[in-house]
């Protein structure tokens, strides 16, 4: 028995025999599928505001969530409570939804064995408190080293540990370890009344001492304080952006929100099945340009939209979406790949065991072109250059979707001028993927702080692409 | 709501109370000179389906507790959704703790004790209704039928959703305050999607009130659903340019959230706001006035206290143009020599005075512009007051409707965009914490061809 078995299962007076017995009682009535979502999660997080240690909370969420599928009907109750009553109460109200009667029989259980792509790693105990806080104040050191003038600084810290078993009709049994780090900093700089603020972050699936470890000679702390430094620096030189429909090149790295939106969300199974996409029924289709090759990679070491199994048990996979402009094909759970007739992808994931699984993304991003970014920007006469994005948001439906810039420049006559404003940035997924031209070299992920929503649920991702130039597209500025 | 009411929420009341009393009083033994904890459990039902068919069926159940302790002038924070009684003893355990490493920080302590809420109105927030699954399938059922029957255009729904909570909330501190009430929620919305050529749309209605009854018939939300989907094909984009906006009633209170975060303790102490040092100034046009009614009877944003005990009372934000008051909790109104407001945790019941009729009015008042009806992404800056969004609408000539619009998107400055309202009208829509008409701005860039 594995740690994780003994921490949900063992510790509450539940083992294997019991789950069994439980999906069994669940398929006594006219379902497919069933399974039991086990989850302990500690969440910490530390705040440094202008000196003071202002914030420290701890988090602790426990429960098991019960699911029960008959065609393409979801029954689904949950408990914070881990014993056998709270089980059997839930799968009675899970199985409600269909009713009694033969089912499939519940298979044997088999231990799902997929390859790490993070380790276990226990990051809220992998510092003491004194070492966060004065890791903490290093980082706002370090800023008001860099600018002395600033108003005012935070820097925040958060380690997540999870633990999940999964055990399910059709045989899976999976647990998991995922730990998740991130840091962040901010800083407000005034110049002349002016106020601009600048931040950055990083993170991934391992413990706090990966902001000490090195990158490119220094420690990733210090280049999130540079960063942040840097940006709202920037911002306090930039002019009013343009508006109107025009060329526009994309930085690598984060400015990879354009493909979750534009056509990540657009590619999730369930929106599919139920034909509500603007990518319903396209496979084999032209759907970008040529230059374009899409995929959403769940099995990248250590980053934070990596999964070792998704929240179903299928191990985390690399599911190419476009290839070379080509739609290949879409993320899925298991409920959708049965009613689609397709595999499940390992993208199943959950926000907690109080939530139901959805096709979701894990780490999207697109694959390295031939251009430099600087051979990119010289083929513009007049455009913009975005390198860094806020959140974005997509219609599915119709396609729209929008992504705002947070460092944007102007281009003229092939250079970068000067900084713009930040801008929200529209366009129509299908239409923008078409005018893709030029794809540079440089591909990145970003640093690991991405978020996805989707039906009130967050989930941890990645995004990333290399540079990129939009032939036309719509830049919301003021002049 | 007395206290010899049969329903057993009122038991489970004193139980939590009784259980947050005990975690205050465990936190004190740890040695926190002060305390204070919320605890909050919400149950229901949230049924949907989709093309006729039952899609989810869900049974919910939660609840958490939160608890901040302070040592001196050191805090600490800590929660969880595991109401067990050795997981709440390990959240005090581990708040204490963190307490050791947080900083001596004078503004830090709970909000004065003259200003807890030991008396306090019912604010009629309870109506349990007891829906049974085969009900709420029902309403879902008739709502994406009706949507659906509407038009031949409508092609597609992404379904109907019936949802029914009620809940509880208690906050106590060692003030020795310590209070809670039962409240309900009932929704009923519907999505469907419309196609014309090779484009598709789609739009959704909802219904949500305390008072099951007092949803509106799923049959007029299905009609809504698809009346606003079927406008929405064909639309078009429009040349770039500077036009007077109407924000529609249904989207004109994010303008107002905008001025939530900008005159909030939080952005105000850390000079993160475009509105700093604005009390008793003019920050709209004089047009504008906005009144809070914290304790509307079955209101939706209604609350007695606020989430540190603070008593909530009538007050005016804008009067004339001028803003009346900030928005602030404890630790906020310590750092800006102030007092707390009532507001830790958001506001309660802002009415925006209309100035004209209803959107039709409106409409001719502008002549010519874009009425946006949807807006998308975060593009907001709340240190600058920069502002661009992408929307989607309608255009608007002499008054009347031209076309649906699509892939624009409307930019400006807020601090400019409040000044430049010219007109509210009197179609207000009441579902969210702001009440607010449909919303006349002057002037803003359009982005579109």
């Amino acid at each position: 028995m594995n740690q994780v078995e003994k921490h949900l299962l063992a510790d509450s007076q539940l083992c294997r025999e019991q789950l069994a017995d439980t999906l069994a009682y669940i398929h006594s009535h006219q379902v497919d599928y069933a399974d039991l979502y086990f989850q302990s999660s500690y969440h910490e997080t530390w705040v440094l505001e202008d000196g003071l240690v202002k914030e420290g909370t701890y988090n602790i969420e426990r429960g098991v969530g019960v699911r029960a599928v008959s065609g393409e009907k979801t029954g689904f109750s949950y408990s914070d409570a881990i014993n056998v009553e709270a089980l059997n109460k839930a799968a009675e109200a899970a199985r409600s939804i269909a009713q009694a009667g033969d089912s499939k029989t519940v298979q044997v259980f088999s231990d799902v064995r997929a390859p790490l792509q993070f380790h276990d790693k226990q990051p809220i105990s992998s510092m003491t408190d004194a070492d966060k806080v004065s890791l903490l104040r290093e980082v706002e050191n370090a800023i008001r080293e860099l600018a002395p003038e600033a108003e005012q600084v935070v820097s925040s810290m958060s380690a997540v540990y999870e633990q999940v078993l999964i055990a399910a009709s059709d045989g899976t049994f999976a647990t998991d370890i995922r730990p998740l780090v991130r840091l962040n900093c901010s800083v407000l700089l005034n110049r002349d009344g002016r106020r601009e603020r600048g931040s950055a972050g990083g993170g991934a699936r391992l413990d706090y001492h990966y902001f000490r470890e090195l990158e490119n000679g220094q420690p990733r702390w210090l280049s999130y304080a540079q960063e942040a430094v840097r940006q709202a620096r920037v911002n306090l030189d930039a002019i009013d952006a343009p508006a109107g429909t025009m060329p526009v090149v994309l930085g690598s790295g984060w400015p990879g929100v354009l493909l979750h939106e534009a056509v990540g969300h657009g590619l999730e199974g369930d929106f599919n099945r139920k034909g509500a996409s603007a990518f319903s029924g396209r496979i084999g289709e032209q759907v970008a340009s040529p230059l374009c090759t899409v995929v959403d990679d769940g099995t990248m070491a250590d980053r934070r939209g990596s999964l070792n199994v998704d929240d179903e048990g299928t191990p985390a996979a690399y599911n190419v979406l476009i290839e070379n402009g080509i739609l290949k094909g879409y993320m899925q759970d298991k409920l959708n790949a049965r009613l689609m007739g397709v595999a499940p992808t390992g993208n199943a994931r959950r926000e907690s065991y109080a939530h139901l699984p959805m096709p979701r993304m894990t780490n999207t991003y697109m694959l390295a072109g031939e251009h430099t970014q600087q051979d990119i920007i010289s083929t513009v006469k007049k455009g913009v250059f975005a390198s860094n994005f806020g959140g974005g948001q997509v219609d599915i439906t119709s396609g729209k979707f929008v992504f705002s810039a947070s460092e944007a420049y102007l281009i003229e006559n092939g250079k970068i001028t000067r900084p713009i404003k930040g801008a929200t940035l529209i366009g129509n997924g299908p239409d923008v993927m078409q005018k893709i031209s030029m794809v540079g070299n440089d591909l990145c992920l970003d640093r690991g702080v991405g978020v996805c929503g989707k039906d009130g649920q967050s989930v941890p991702v990645g995004v990333g692409q290399p540079s990129l130039k939009i032939d036309e597209i719509t830049v919301g500025g003021t002049v | 709501m007395s206290q010899t009411n049969q329903d057993p929420i009122f038991q489970r009341i004193e139980e939590v109370k009784q259980a947050v009393k005990e975690v205050l009083d465990y936190a004190q033994s740890l040695g926190a000179t002060a305390a204070e904890a919320a605890m909050s459990s919400t149950s229901g039902l949230s049924v949907s389906t989709r093309l006729g068919e039952v899609d989810t069926i869900e049974f919910n159940q939660d609840g958490g507790l939160g608890i901040s302790v302070y040592v001196g002038n050191h805090k600490g924070s800590a929660s969880t959704a595991d109401l067990s009684k050795e997981a709440l003893r390990s959240v005090v355990k581990k708040a204490v703790e963190i307490a050791k490493f947080t900083s001596d920080d004078p503004c830090n302590g709970l909000a004065e004790k003259a200003l807890m809420a030991f008396d306090y109105p019912d604010l009629d927030l309870y109506h349990p209704a007891n829906v049974s699954p085969d009900t709420g399938i029902a309403l879902c059922k008739a709502a994406e039928e009706a949507a659906l029957a509407h038009d031949k255009r409508i092609i597609n729904s992404d379904g109907a959703t019936f949802a029914s909570h009620q809940g509880l909330r208690v906050y106590g501190n060692s003030h020795g305050f310590l209070a809670g009430y039962p409240r309900t929620r009932h929704t009923l919305s519907t999505m469907v999607i419309g196609k014309e050529g090779k484009h598709m749309q789609r739009d959704s209605a909802y219904s949500v009130s305390r008072i099951y009854s007092e949803l509106k018939a799923p049959q007029a939300i299905g009609i809504e659903a698809a009346e606003s989907t079927v406008a929405k094909l064909n639309c078009q984009k429009v040349p770039t340019q500077k036009v007077p906006v109407i924000f529609r009633a249904d989207i004109a209170n994010s303008l107002f959230g905008h001025l939530v975060s900008a005159i909030g303790g939080g952005a105000l102490y850390r000079k993160s706001s475009f509105l700093l040092d604005s009390l008793g100034k003019p920050v709209f046009n004089s047009c504008v006035s906005i009144s809070e009614r914290p304790h509307l009877p079955k209101g939706l944003a209604s609350s007695p206290f606020d989430s540190e005990g603070v008593i909530t009372k009538e007050k005016e934000i804008i009067i004339n143009g001028e803003l009346q008051t900030y928005l602030l909790a404890s630790y906020a109104a310590k750092k800006l020599k102030m007092q707390a407001t009532g507001h830790a945790g958001g506001i309660h019941n802002w009415l925006v005075q209309p100035t004209q009729g209803g959107l039709a009015s409106l409409l001719k008042t502008m002549g010519t512009g874009l009425l946006v009806t949807e807006l998308m992404g975060q593009g907001v800056n709340t240190v600058t007051g920069d502002y661009s969004r992408g929307a989607a609408g309608f255009w608007i000539e002499n008054g009347e409707v031209q076309f649906p619009v699509s892939e624009i998107t409307i930019a400006g400055n807020l601090k400019d965009m409040f000044m430049n309202v010219a007109a509210i009208g009197d179609d207000i829509e009441k579902r969210g914490s702001v009440q607010t008409g449909s919303v006349l701005i002057s002037q803003m860039q359009i982005a579109g061809q």
